[in-house]
């Protein structure tokens, strides 16, 4: 009898195993920004991260991820604003190469979306953030599309005159699109 | 002599309207183009937008203006040659009033940079994000002021040559309180 259940067991966890994705599609996968520079959206991406995810898109609420941005990778829409933002007042990439989102738990908002709650540092500085996404499988081709809002002054991104919101918006909306196999 | 208008109020007001905001905007644009990177510089940029947007508009009515009222025919003696450079120069400032905010609009859409004027009404991107096709428009735009810019001390030479050395009635067509003023 323990056997058999043992065995039960063994077939749900496999069942698992196989509905859960975790290799995350690099060279398909985006992370990109809208910022508003005097009322004008401007769209930025991160070219180099690292995304560690493991979901089952059966019970999302056990997901997890870890992403690592290399903030040098910014495209901010000009070579000019490009050498800007990796400067001092803005990410200062010399001495904080890279933002860091761990999540902590992922809950169900209803109607096939989600919401992920977790950590972000950005230039030493680490806010609770939250993500609603929503998923879609295709194909054995498992999509993470989500957005949220970050507002840069939180983190210090953009300091002195930067700092002036009419200028250069305080919310930058940031958008993930992650395929996993 | 009479005052009878060559060009009407309204076509007068918008000559001078158009004038005042190309010497406001062209000189934005040329400090603005040598600024690093700044919040000044993304103001500038923003104005600098605007007010050509507001030429390109104001430039749509003084035209559609001047089809509905034909001012009168210049009325003073000069040279063949004077008459054509004139007409050309008339007709080549109304082309480039219109071609360089043209060019400004579209090397900013290609570019990758919307233009939203007065920061409320977004224009529509007419060209998708090219770094090729937008350099290649600056340059255009470049070259299309600076060609504006001779034009216009050439108009402006003409017309105060024609003032103080022809002392005709040209420059009176347009500043009509001249004409007032020495006719008393």
């Amino acid at each position: 009898m323990n056997k058999f259940i043992a065995a039960i067991l063994l077939l749900l966890s496999f069942g698992a195993a196989a509905a859960e994705y975790s290799k995350v599609q690099a060279d398909s996968s985006t992370i990109t920004f809208v910022s508003k520079q005097m009322s004008v959206p401007v769209e930025g991406a991160f070219k180099k991260f690292t995304a560690q995810v493991r979901i089952n898109p059966a019970k999302p609420e056990a997901g997890v991820a870890h992403m690592v941005i290399d903030l040098a990778s910014i495209d901010a829409g000009s070579m000019e604003a490009n050498d800007e933002v990796k400067g001092k007042s803005w990410f200062n990439v010399a001495e904080f190469p890279r933002a860091e989102f761990v999540s902590s738990a992922v809950k169900a908002l209803g109607a096939g979306k989600y919401e992920a709650a977790g950590k972000m540092t950005i230039k030493g500085k680490t806010m609770e953030v939250r993500a609603p996404f929503t998923l879609k499988e295709d194909k054995g081709v498992l999509a993470i599309d989500g957005a949220f809002v970050l507002k840069r002054l939180d983190f210090g991104i953009g300091s002195g005159l930067w700092s002036d919101t009419s200028v250069v918006a305080d919310e930058v909306q940031i958008k993930f699109h992650l395929l996993l196999k | 002599m009479k005052q009878v208008l060559a060009y009407t109020r309204t076509a007068i007001a918008l000559h001078w309207l158009i004038a005042l905001l190309v010497f406001v905007t062209f000189p934005v644009g040329v400090i603005m183009s040598d600024m690093a990177l700044s919040p000044d510089k993304l103001k500038l940029l923003s104005y600098h937008k605007w007010l050509g947007v507001t030429v390109f508009i104001l430039l749509v009515v003084r035209l559609v203006w001047r089809v509905a009222h034909r001012p009168a025919p210049l009325d003073v003696a000069m040279p063949h040659w004077q008459m054509l450079a004139a007409k050309a120069v008339h007709v080549l400032l109304y082309v480039l009033l219109f071609a360089i905010p043209l060019s400004g609009w579209l090397m900013s859409s290609a570019k990758g940079f919307q233009t939203v004027y007065l920061g409320v009404l977004p224009l529509p991107d007419l060209l998708a994000r090219d770094k090729v096709l937008g350099d290649a428009l600056s340059a255009l735009h470049q070259v299309l002021n600076i060609t504006m810019l001779l034009l216009v001390i050439a108009h402006i030479a003409a017309a105060l040559k024609h003032h103080f050395v022809d002392r005709d009635g040209t420059l009176v067509r347009m500043l009509p309180f001249l004409g007032r003023r020495t006719s008393k």
